[in-house]
């Protein structure tokens, strides 16, 4: 009756595992286990004076108002990341999944911005709106925007939230045209016959039916706003002004790197860890249960 | 890290012991990491070179390892791993690191007296020597590239907005009045601005003015200061510019040096910044400008005092043979020489550190023909006091973090001057008792 094919000695499985396993412990488990420790410490730059304190590094960060504050940036700023990149994707695969003549075209164009690293997309944002030199800050001041992201935190906000979405757009945009193009025309043909107009038929056909690509998609984009674009971050605010756009991963690369504090910047690896890890894990229980596969 | 640090080193030891096998025996090579960019990179490869054909023993190799916090990182890793660089560039704000980093540094003053070098640091202005010297007079590292904060002007602006264009403005109620005239005439859409805020309008600014910014001797004298600088000067200055910025005198531009491209493109027609910005100036402004003493409050007593240094200096590193120190002593040793001291700072705008460098370009007839550029000069060469010496902080760098983003609440009207800089001593107080925590003597 077992049609699955087995195989013979015990060891052959994990023989062959064994190189992504090796990858896994060596990438992430080992840095992982570093963070841990270094966050029960502190020391000075060179690693000389390791002083024990447990707790400590975590408490000082929970009673230090700017890295509250910076949960709340990091909080609004993913939610954006996220919610915009995934519905214009959303609404541009549509519209290039409708188009017959020059799709090529259109999918090619969308795509490219893939291609650009995360720093060179802030930079080109940045050249648009610099406030003395960018052509968007300048049409911005001529329709009377007093355009200054440098000392305007909500606008520094909307750029680099705009740098990300757009940098991300093409990423979602193949996601969406696959899950598209594998919904099953009749489907679609049996419902307009019935009388839905797309309206009707992308609401209660489409989107259910492209519910497990949303579902990977939303939690590919929760950990590329909360990791990935830091390169942005960097390149086009350093965090600033104040502490506007100063998200976790920023603020824990400030103070490991740039201030040489490991100790904190070790404990806020964990709390990022963990809070990652909990996002995902709520995702796949619960919002899973809502998607149909 | 116990069991990855050996694995590494054993690595590291193979290859270079192999390197070592393949080059002439009796070479002694160092590495030198630096963070200089454009010109200021290629004078430096040219000094390393100059000093490798000078003689046959020793070879520096200097390498350029990205701005000076990256440059600072990738060394401590590299100490940590067991195969730092000899000799390391670093910031003026990481002094105090670099100080409390025992056994990871070896004092300049024994890497010289070690290798039978001559070393005397009553040669270096007092100002930049004092700077990198602890509290038992001993100077612990090597003086390089140091700066100060001067003023810059557009004469062309200042001529078309009915200003006298050599006569810059000396107070900084004068610097208001010009801005009013420069925007009333339509001259220029920006006044004034200031790069490194923190450093210029604060640092510097309470230097200038013989004001103290942290206790201890501004944290010379320990390492438990606690910073001052909300005090009633500062804050009746932070809160003019925060005046001038809602009347549109003063425009915020950046923390960095983003704010010297409005100067130098024109936009802007007053600045405050980095006596080295002087050549990246000269080599873009299409203009007539030129450079003048920091504006100061003429009211205050003891105003103006000195101006404080800013930029780098260079660091030995511990855990390294005789021989590679040897050959660190003589590489200062031929950096130190007047003349190529003198060709460092004409060509730079950074300040000539020892005074026979400046003596050697006063002679030269160097200031005669490039007019302001001994004007940082004169802010730095008088008798220091112990407000005015400079600032030398634990965390410094965070601090200075702390310190722009709590002025840039203020720029834009979220606080008060009083109520920002009551926050930015909060949490650099903060800071500095972290770091006490780790530094502990």
């Amino acid at each position: 009756m077992e049609k699955r094919a087995r195989f013979r000695s015990a060891w052959v499985p994990y023989a062959l595992i064994l190189p992504q396993l090796a990858v896994t412990l060596v990438f992430f488990f080992w840095p992982a286990g570093q963070a841990v420790y270094q966050s029960v410490y502190i020391q000075d730059a060179f690693g000389g004076n390791l002083q024990f304190v447990g707790l400590d590094n975590f408490r000082d960060l929970f009673n230090d108002e700017h890295y509250l504050a910076s949960f709340k940036v990091t909080a609004v700023f993913s939610v954006l990341v996220a919610g915009l990149g995934l519905s214009v994707s959303l609404l541009l695969a549509v519209f290039a999944d409708r188009i017959v003549r020059g799709a090529t075209v259109y999918k090619t164009l969308l795509i490219w911005p893939y291609a650009v690293a995360p720093a060179i997309a802030a930079v080109l944002w940045v050249f648009l709106f610099n406030p003395s030199i960018g052509i968007a800050a300048y049409w911005l001041k001529r329709a009377g925007v007093d355009w200054n992201f440098v000392l305007d935190g909500d606008q520094a906000l909307m750029l680099v939230v705009a740098a990300a979405v757009w940098k991300q757009i093409s990423y979602n945009f193949l996601f969406f045209l696959a899950g598209l193009q594998s919904i099953p025309k009749s489907l679609l043909e049996a419902a307009a016959i019935d009388g839905a107009g797309p309206v009707k038929r992308f609401l209660t056909i489409v989107f259910p039916l492209l519910s497990p690509t949303t579902f990977f998609l939303l939690v590919i984009n929760v950990v590329y706003a909360f990791i990935d674009t830091f390169g942005i971050i960097d390149a086009a605010t350093s965090g600033g002004p104040g502490q506007s756009t100063e998200i976790l991963v920023y603020k824990l690369y400030k103070d490991g790197f740039k201030g040489l504090d490991l100790g904190s910047s070790g404990a806020q690896s964990v709390i990022l860890m963990l809070i990652l890890i909990t996002l995902t894990v709520f995702q796949f229980r619960f919002v899973e249960k809502k998607v149909h596969y | 890290m116990a069991h990855g640090n050996s694995v590494f080193r054993r690595f590291l030891l193979a290859s270079t012991m192999l390197a070592f096998a393949a080059s002439a025996q009796a070479v002694t090579e160092i590495q030198f990491w630096h963070a200089m960019t454009g010109a200021n990179n290629d004078r430096i490869n040219d000094f390393a070179k100059k000093f490798n054909e000078s003689q046959k023993e020793y070879k520096v190799n200097a390498v350029f390892k990205g701005s000076y916090p990256e440059a600072m990182a990738g060394a401590i890793a590299a100490y940590r791993a067991g195969s730092a660089p000899a000799i390391l560039q670093v910031q003026e704000v990481g002094t105090a690191t670099m100080m409390s980093a025992k056994g990871a540094i070896k004092p300049v003053q024994q890497v010289m007296a070690d290798a039978g070098e001559k070393f005397d640091p009553k040669v270096y202005v007092p100002a930049v020597a004092g700077y990198y010297t602890n509290t038992k007079g001993q100077m612990l590292s090597f003086p390089f590239n140091s700066s100060t904060t001067v003023f810059f002007y557009n004469k062309d602006v200042f001529e078309k907005a009915g200003l006298d264009p050599n006569r810059p403005p000396a107070t900084w109620p004068e610097v208001m009045a010009a801005a009013a005239k420069i925007k009333a005439s339509g001259a220029a859409t920006c006044a004034f601005t200031t790069a490194w805020q923190s450093w210029v309008q604060l640092e510097s600014f309470s230097a200038w003015h013989n004001t103290v910014f942290a206790t201890k001797e501004n944290g010379f004298g320990g390492n438990d200061p606690k910073l001052v600088f909300n005090g009633p000067l500062q804050v009746r200055h932070i809160g003019n510019m925060q005046d001038w910025a809602k009347k549109g005198y003063f425009t915020y531009a950046g923390r960095k040096t983003e704010p010297e491209s409005k100067f130098y493109s024109g936009e802007c027609a007053m600045l405050t910044t980095s006596s080295a910005a002087y050549g990246t100036i000269k080599q873009n402004a299409k203009f007539k400008f030129a450079v003048a003493p920091l504006p100061y409050y003429a009211d205050v007593a003891g105003a103006p005092q000195n101006t404080i240094i800013g930029g780098a200096s260079l660091w030995v590193m511990g855990g390294k043979s005789k021989d590679e120190y040897k050959a660190a002593a003589k590489f200062f040793k031929f950096l130190s020489d007047p003349e190529r001291q003198a060709i460092w700072h004409q060509t730079t705008g950074y300040l000539p550190i020892t005074l026979a460098a400046y003596e050697l370009t006063k002679k030269s007839g160097f200031y005669e023909k490039n007019p302001g550029t001994d004007v940082s000069v004169k802010q730095m060469i008088v008798k220091t006091t112990d407000k005015s010496r400079g600032i030398r902080l634990g965390n410094f760098l965070q601090i200075r973090d702390i310190i722009d983003e709590e002025l840039e609440n203020i720029w834009s009207g979220k606080k008060t001057a009083k109520e920002g800089l009551d926050a930015a001593v909060a949490r650099g107080n903060e800071q500095i008792e972290k770091f006490a925590k780790t530094a502990k003597e």
